[in-house]
């Protein structure tokens, strides 16, 4: 396996997803005489998980038992140790679409912080493009390296250890896309303009703040850059329920205990919804929002080097 | 290299984006062609040479022409009021008419002029605030001067015109819909998906951008064959099509219950009793439908054909008829190859994923083709409405075989943002549409090891029984 490339077995090295029901999951590195312990259980790697296919059902000691995963970019994304606050897959998807992002693209990005977004990054420029990233924090620099090892994924790209406002992204006119994670991106907006190519290409900046974006702006527009767009991405995701609602007694049911008067005089529900008079509730499936959601994570601005 | 590498500049027969504002229109570069766009009308002749991104003017008889960047006149010190107590809407501030405007425009006036013409005649500008003026000159800029970019496609572009101009032909398919699709999917490079979309080809020229020509794809398309009006739109190089296979929905049953390849070889014999050189459809003896295609049957046929031809026809009409005949035969011949090309691709059930996003009901979609996708891959179908894909998730939940079940909704909101004037765009788009997402794993048939160790030993659990068992992971 590898984040680029898809295995169908788990092999000695590999980086598995072990997954453990509704949201609960965790990576391990696949080795040899390892042991990794869950609720349900020991899992022995050279038994359980070495030459089993991805997507198997594993069972633990206890007689538990989880699926292991192939990962993917989404996956080590919700699973990966945090070093910094990192950017979750639905930003990074409109950031790949926007930046116009596919195999071959070159592609600039700071910080590097806990690598969320490289992975994913890394995975569509693949197998022929490159990403160089910059993190000022050299143990994070050495950390991403580290992971970038272990995922197979070394040759696509390369981290600097430097700041990128004072030092650019180490590169010259060979970007097709630059991205920045940063607290001050207005002092990186100069640098970002010279890394991308002479004849152009794509910026995007991430900002929690109006402020922050304010500034980038107004870098942006110095600097010569067009189609300068800021916009927001949030994620609504709903719990599929069965709802039942009770049917109130208006003093109806012993006249006429038929429910046919009932069903058409009620069109508001979907699905195949089940009227039980006898209990006097109505069941239908709906898409419950969560109680509390994202409700932001930043702002992004796009913007193009013409 | 398989990017098709992309020229930064603009060439003939290149399929291109026009864009005015946050307009867009798709267009081939043709010399001497007529393109109306905006209400303005130009041929794209002289952009031709010119780098994607350019801005060109269109200049009196459709001429294009290089916009050359100006320096505002900012020269004048600016004169502004500070707030609008005074100005009275009596509608006679602009002293130019309707007829003056038409006469400037008619002059070959440029439009930079037009908007400055109507600043001076404007009665109440001096006393706009500054804020205001601002605001005035971009919507009168916006008005006469007639600007246009022409851009590369990209999925980007391509996704954001087809939702503002035919939004009804890409089922309602928001772009960050889309990009969330093509993420929840893990599309890259040298993965083998299987796409089943009525989107006018968007999503299959989405997903070929993002596999850059490495790997393969298999269309699933309803009717006689699929709309790939988007997908021409992308100008990908033809070498990204090679891999590139349709599969009409209407045999994934006899796929799945390996009727397949039986029911091929009847139609096959259908269609040659029909024809009148039955000999020409030969190479289809072979023994079994899988076996791979050793000759190469278009020499086959040409040797034959033309020693048929020499001996019996000379008449050039006849011998044309029997060519589009001929042509018909083979274009039929290649369908049915690459027919079986994508049955077997299908057969092996190791796809790395499953996309959908159509007009149909998604429930029997995913129930059929997840059956072709390997366990621990991604799949992702897109819906317009909410409910049919609550009814997917309970039956998928029952079939088993899938975990980490999503239903999602995302929401986009756009930014002005000017030095002390940012807020949230005044409109929003209502909905983009619904996504249940998951991932496939390995679908244990009749087994009841594991947490439920109380349950009967029989071969096929009664529905009730799986749906407690996937409950639990899930």
């Amino acid at each position: 396996m590898s984040f680029v490339e898809y295995g169908d077995t788990i092999k000695d090295g590999d980086t598995a997803i072990v997954f453990l029901g509704h949201e609960s999951m965790f990576p391990v590195k696949v080795q040899h005489g390892t042991v990794t312990q869950t609720k349900y259980g020991v899992i022995r790697h050279s038994t359980d998980l070495i030459g089993k296919k991805y997507g198997s059902k594993v069972t633990c000691s206890k007689g538990g038992w989880v699926f292991i995963l192939h990962p993917t970019p989404e996956l080590w994304t919700m699973n990966l140790p945090h070093r910094t606050q990192i950017l979750y897959s639905t930003d990074i998807s409109i950031i790949t679409m926007m930046l116009e992002l596919k195999p071959g693209s070159i592609v600039c990005e700071s910080g590097t912080g806990s690598g969320s977004l490289s992975h994913a990054l890394i995975r569509t420029v693949a197998p022929t493009g490159h990403l160089y990233t910059v993190e000022f924090h050299q143990q994070r620099a050495e950390k991403a390296r580290e992971e970038f090892r272990e995922h197979g994924v070394e040759h696509l790209v390369t981290v600097t250890n430097q700041d990128v406002c004072k030092n650019g992204f180490g590169v010259s006119n060979i970007a097709d896309a630059v991205f920045l994670d940063i607290p001050s991106p207005w002092e990186a907006i100069g640098h970002a303009k010279s890394a991308l190519k002479a004849e152009g290409g794509r910026i995007c900046s991430f900002s929690p703040c109006i402020e922050q974006v304010q500034r980038t702006c107004l870098a942006m527009e110095e600097y010569g850059f067009t189609e300068i767009n800021t916009l927001e991405i949030l994620l609504r995701v709903y719990n599929v329920r069965t709802i039942s609602l009770q049917i109130p007694d208006l003093g109806q049911a012993a006249e006429d205990n038929s429910s046919s008067g009932f069903d058409s005089s009620n069109p508001s529900h979907q699905g195949s919804p089940c009227a039980d008079l006898q209990q006097g509730t109505v069941q239908f499936k709906s898409g419950v929002p969560l109680r509390e959601v994202v409700g932001h994570t930043g702002y992004l601005t796009f913007a193009t080097k013409s | 290299a398989m990017e098709g590498g992309p020229s930064p500049r603009i060439r003939e027969g290149d399929c291109a984006v026009l864009k005015r504002d946050d307009v867009f229109k798709a267009v081939s570069v043709l010399r001497r062609r007529k393109i109306i766009f905006e209400k303005q009308w130009f041929y794209l002749d002289n952009a031709i040479g010119h780098i994607y991104g350019t801005t060109f003017e269109v200049t009196s008889g459709g001429h294009l022409q290089p916009k050359q960047e100006v320096e505002e006149t900012t020269t004048e010190a600016k004169e502004a009021g500070t707030d609008n107590r005074n100005i009275v809407d009596d509608g006679k501030s602009q002293k130019l008419t309707h007829d003056d405007i038409k006469a400037l425009k008619d002059k070959g006036i440029k439009g930079q002029e037009i908007v400055q013409q109507l600043i001076e005649n404007s009665t109440t500008f001096r006393d706009k605030t500054e804020f205001a003026q601002d605001k005035y000159i971009k919507k009168k800029k916006k008005k006469y001067e007639a600007v246009i970019t022409i851009v590369k496609p990209s999925t980007r572009i391509l996704s954001t015109m087809y939702y503002a101009r035919e939004p009804g032909k890409i089922n309602h398919l928001r772009y960050d819909t889309l990009a969330q699709m093509l993420t929840l999917g893990n599309i890259h490079a040298g993965t083998k998906m299987i796409v089943m979309e009525t989107c006018a080809g968007l999503v299959l020229g989405a997903v070929m951008e993002r596999m850059g020509g490495y790997g393969s794809i298999i269309q699933m398309y309803p009717g006689g064959g699929p709309v790939r009006a988007a997908t021409s739109c992308f100008g990908f190089p033809r070498g990204f099509f090679d891999n590139v296979h349709e599969f009409p929905l209407s045999r994934v049953q006899s796929v799945l219950c390996g009727t397949f390849s039986s029911e091929e070889k009847a139609v096959l014999h259908e269609d040659t009793n029909g024809l009148p050189e039955d000999r020409q459809l030969q190479p289809e003896e072979e023994p079994a439908a899988e076996a791979p295609m050793e000759i190469s049957p278009a020499e086959e046929q040409d040797t034959t054909d033309i020693s048929a031809e020499d001996g019996e026809f000379k008449e050039n009409r006849e011998k044309e008829n029997k060519e589009s005949v001929r042509e018909k035969q083979m274009k039929q011949w290649e369908r049915r190859k690459k027919l079986k090309e994508a049955a077997a691709l299908l057969r092996e059930r190791n796809a790395d994923g499953l996309i959908v996003a159509s007009k149909f009901h998604p429930t029997p979609l995913l129930l059929s083709l997840l059956e072709f996708v390997a366990p621990s891959r991604p799949f992702v179908v897109y819906c317009q409405y909410k409910e049919p894909l609550l009814e997917c998730y309970t039956k998928l939940r029952e079939r088993g075989g899938v975990i980490n079940l999503k239903l999602s909704e995302s929401w986009l909101r756009n930014y002005q943002v000017l030095p002390d004037r940012s807020h949230p765009k005044l409109t929003m788009s209502g909905g983009g549409g619904y996504l249940l997402s998951g991932i496939t794993v390995l679908l244990e048939k009749g087994s009841s090891e594991g947490r439920d160790s109380q349950a009967p030993k029989v071969e096929e659990e009664p529905a009730s029984k799986r749906c407690k068992l996937q409950e639990l992971p899930c």
